[in-house]
């Protein structure tokens, strides 16, 4: 058996064996880019979707506010609740059921879903106000659909506050200011702000962790990952060079979708543009990790879809707090939320676009996401298997 | 073997994808009862052509008809009238063997007591009676295609069409299911048989050759030979395709 | 290979047969052990040498194909692919064999070219390099070059995937199937190309069900159930074929299956082409020939043809399954 020395004895020196991974690690992206390029319409679709989602996120959202009908019936009829009438009015969000002045006809008023809210002013409105300082209005809404149930009560309070703050002149009210934190960075009220960061959540979470498990879940199928893995090339290469493709299309979509929300919703970056790209792709790489853990434990497309869409998307839409808010949840759900890198993201997205903030408001929740991802790496580099078992 | 009654007549049948002809003008007849050997090399029109007879596909021009029936307008009363087994896919893996007899019945009409009475039947026949309850996939693959061809016949179709029915199987079993097909044959059902064994061409009654999407021999094996000077089918095939031309 | 020959030479002399491939003991079953894909397999394959694997699918082939390829761990016993260990010298042996799974298994969406290139970089080479190796295929795939390998018929495919499988200029070539599901004379083509290959000193080991492909390699197993019948020449096993065999013919043949088939002592025979291989230790008398002959005569037929053949593989193989 001596002979096979021989064979072995031809070594390569370190410089050209690494300057030969590099290369075909070009050829493998070469490749991908061939796969995604030869997909036309998934590639439509990928490119598509985010824009589709902003311009249906964002036009829906904004149309529903504007015209919520309010029936207000005013016990009080005085300087004050007229003052606040106006001001109502005056909003571009409610519009006032005139015909409606006594509680008897509410009930079925709700039930007709003419209005979505009432506010019932008692007599002695302003005398309270002025006297006692503290008044009472009821604010009464159609709780069958919770969330815009919220957001109305939401922006009627404001409105309330609003005037509040108008009537205490230059006094400084610091205990009203911590739950008005979203309509103060987001002055007009207007729902698309919250929603970017959550769309661009969700269109990463879609390409990077869906597209990634299943064009390598793919391979597995076809059984080309069989011939790969007989191959002098690292396995590990054979997966992150799938992942190359991906990375560009997210940036892509990120880039698409902050210049939509700029141009056409007129949502613009507050912050670092530079600081939001860098994030971006910090997620992205998260997801990327995902998609990759994904596909090494399955083992068909259709359950690395299924396993993306129900593990991952659905997380995402609930637990990342731009549908439902977090604060709302039971604690176990609130604990659970915290696992999920989006809402990192959407937390981080939302305070450099909206807020403004630099990396030193959102290092925290960076550093959490760099966490997740450097476990979730090291878990798939656990996983992974150079056989086909 | 009296072969007067025609099952399947098909005139200068062909088939067009832009400006490839996958099958040129095909002409040929079936009788009741036979075993017709349909061979051609990989890319040779095959799957076109059976496609078109088995109502899948609509030919570019000619006439066809199956089981008497045309191809262009009657293509459900075709699918009522034939049976389809191939190598590829056949039956249900994850569903047990009755399971598979009683949903493929069901396809086609049967009602209950004649799926019980047919399933019990075949499984007997078979000798399938303690695997009734397995899973098809835990079957050896000459179970399965004995299985799959059983259920194709279910229905009793005037004509059964197999595609490549022994890939793979080994030479027993190989032997045993041609019993099958003659077994079938001699009650009057069409076997309409594609293959790459050479050996299983000389068990047809007549074969036909395509090259090229054209029908480039037509006749009994021993015919065959005698054209063509051969000793063997293997030589007599090689001769033919071997002009193939567009085999890419 | 050149310099596996001059070292060889050098080190033992001329004609020393080197083991390239070896499987000692090999069994391998899946879901915890209920199904049994292979059971205590044991051969070598030399430098060289084109060795077949024949035998029905489910036979096992495919599960000790992919123990040699790395792409499996056996239960139990070891196995060598030049000199390597197939579990811990995997780098190794990656690093040398060319590996064409069972089912086609190149990407159906990027062109002849593509996939060649591709592959061809995947092994540390360049189509330029070892271009006399895959010559006489990629001349026949060249007029399709530009076409996507999704769009390519059976025999062309394959012979695409063997190409890709070349382009490194392994040592030893594992082919799990080349022939399956390719028109007979795509697979004279195939093994055409095969033969080419050992002339060039390269070790094929190639699985197949199509039994008369079997006599074109150096040495065949033949393998059922996961167990190995033989291990021989094609000759070889040829001659330990127990008894004559004859093939009758006659006028009307289902006639004369059935004459043999109810006669007491029932003959042993099968249909072969157009013939009826009948097994001599089925005949009453030593003369099977004459004994034949009359029975059939006696049952009015016609055109009667009784003659001793040499068995061919798959009539060994049937030999073997039945008794």
């Amino acid at each position: 058996m001596g002979c096979f020395i021989n064979w072995r004895g031809k070594q390569k020196t370190v410089d050209s064996y690494q300057l030969k991974e590099v290369k075909q690690f070009a050829t493998f992206v070469k490749k991908e880019f061939l796969h995604v390029l030869r997909d036309r319409r998934t590639l439509f679709i990928l490119i598509g979707m985010p824009i589709a989602q902003i311009l249906i996120f964002g036009f829906a959202l904004t149309n529903e506010i504007k015209n919520t009908r309010i029936a207000i019936i005013d016990h009080a009829k005085d300087n004050a609740s007229r003052h606040l009438i106006g001001r109502i009015a005056a909003s571009n969000y409610f519009r006032i059921q005139e015909d409606i002045m006594d509680e008897d006809r509410l009930e079925t008023a709700f039930q007709t879903s003419d209005i979505k809210l009432a506010l019932v002013f008692p007599a002695n409105f302003e005398d309270n106000l002025s006297r006692q300082h503290h008044a009472q209005v009821q604010v009464i809404a159609d709780a069958s659909d919770p969330n815009s149930a919220t957001t109305l009560t939401n922006y009627i309070s404001a409105i309330i506050r609003d005037y509040q703050v108008e009537l205490s002149g230059q006094m400084p009210l610091p205990y009203q200011i911590t739950p008005q934190i979203r309509m103060l960075y987001n002055p007009q009220l207007r729902g698309a702000p919250n929603f970017v960061p959550g769309v661009i959540a969700l269109v990463l979470m879609l390409v990077s962790v869906m597209m990634t498990a299943i064009s390598i879940v793919k391979e597995k199928e076809t059984g080309t990952m069989e011939v790969l893995l007989v191959s002098p090339f690292k396995p590990v290469w054979v997966i992150l060079s799938k992942t190359v493709p991906y990375l560009l299309l997210s940036l892509v979509n990120v880039l698409s979708i902050v210049l939509m929300s700029v141009f056409v919703l007129q949502v613009p970056v507050e912050g670092n543009w530079l600081l939001l790209f860098a994030e971006s792709a910090l997620f992205i790489i998260t997801c990327l990790t995902l998609g990759i853990f994904i596909s090494i434990k399955t083992k068909t497309q259709q359950v690395a879809m299924l396993v993306s869409l129900m593990g991952m998307l659905l997380p995402t839409v609930m637990f990342s707090g731009f549908m439902f808010p977090i604060e709302n949840m039971p604690v176990l759900l609130q604990w659970i939320s915290n696992i999920v890198p989006a809402k990192w993201f959407y937390s981080i997205v939302k305070s450099i676009m909206i807020k403004g903030v630099g990396i030193e408001g959102v290092w925290k929740e960076t550093a959490i996401l760099c966490g997740i991802t450097l476990i979730l790496f090291v878990v798939s580099l656990k996983s992974f298997k150079i056989r086909l078992e | 073997m009296t072969c007067t009654e025609t099952v399947i007549s098909t005139e200068k049948l062909t088939k067009q994808f832009g400006d490839f002809v996958a099958t040129n003008e095909i002409t040929f007849e079936v009788y009741k009862g036979e075993i017709f050997g349909f061979l051609g090399a990989n890319g040779a029109g095959k799957t076109t052509a059976m496609r078109m007879l088995c109502g899948l596909s609509r030919p570019t021009s000619g006439k066809a008809t199956v089981a008497g029936f045309d191809v262009y307008r009657q293509t459900e009363q075709i699918k009522q009238h034939i049976g389809y087994m191939s190598q590829k896919f056949s039956l249900y893996e994850d569903l047990t063997v009755q399971e598979n007899i009683r949903f493929f019945g069901g396809i086609y009409g049967l009602d209950n007591r004649q799926l019980r009475s047919k399933s019990d039947a075949l499984i007997e026949r078979l000798g399938l009676e303690f695997q009734a309850k397995k899973r098809v996939g835990d079957l050896p693959l000459g179970w399965k295609q004995k299985l799959a061809f059983s259920v194709a016949l279910l229905h009793e179709p005037n004509v059964l069409f197999l595609d490549e029915p022994t890939g793979g199987v080994d030479p027993v079993t190989r032997r045993q299911f041609w019993a099958m097909i003659y077994e079938a044959a001699g009650r009057g059902i069409t076997m309409f048989v594609t293959t790459h064994y050479m050996d299983e061409a000389e068990y047809c009654n007549r074969i036909s050759i395509m090259v090229d999407g054209r029908i480039e021999a037509l006749g009994t094996p021993a015919l065959l030979k005698a054209q063509l000077n051969e000793q063997s089918m293997d030589g007599v095939f090689y001769q033919l395709a071997r002009k193939a031309k567009n085999s890419g | 290979m050149d310099c596996l020959k001059s070292a060889c030479t050098g080190k033992f002399g001329f004609e020393t047969a080197i083991e390239m491939v070896t499987l000692s003991n090999i069994t391998k079953t899946y879901n915890k052990g209920v199904v049994k894909a292979v059971t205590d397999v044991s051969f070598t394959v030399e430098a060289g040498e084109l060795f077949g694997l024949i035998g029905p699918d489910g036979a096992g082939k495919s599960s000790i194909f992919r123990i040699l390829a790395t792409l499996l761990r056996a239960d139990s016993g070891q196995a060598t692919v030049a000199g390597y260990d197939v579990v811990s010298g995997y780098r190794h042996i990656r690093n040398q064999v060319g590996y064409m799974p069972g089912r086609f298994s190149l990407y159906q969406d990027l062109t002849v070219e593509e996939n060649i290139r591709f592959f061809a970089t995947v092994f540390n080479t360049t189509v330029a390099k070892n271009y006399h190796l895959i010559e006489d295929i990629y001349v026949q795939l060249e007029p399709f070059k530009k076409r996507r390998a999704g769009k390519l018929s059976g025999g062309m495919k394959q012979k695409l995937a063997l190409c890709c499988a070349l382009i490194h200029k392994p040592t030893v070539l594992f082919l799990d199937e080349p022939t399956t599901g390719v028109d007979p004379v795509s697979r004279k083509e195939l093994w055409e190309i095969l033969r080419q290959l050992k002339k060039q000193g390269i070790t094929v080991v190639v699985s197949t069900p199509y039994m008369d492909e079997a006599a074109i390699c150096d040495r065949i197993a033949l393998i059922q159930h996961g167990k190995i019948l033989s291990i021989d020449s094609p000759e070889g096993i040829i001659s330990t074929y127990p008894g004559v065999l004859y093939a009758v013919k006659a006028a009307d043949m289902p006639r004369v299956n059935q004459v043999l088939a109810t006669h007491e002592p029932p003959f042993t025979g099968y249909i072969f082409g157009e013939y009826i291989h009948v097994d001599s230790q089925g005949a009453a008398s030593r003369d099977a020939a004459t004994d034949l002959r009359n029975v059939l005569t006696k049952a009015g037929l016609r055109d009667i043809e009784v003659k001793p053949i040499t068995p061919t593989i798959e009539d060994c193989f049937i030999k073997m399954l039945t008794t």
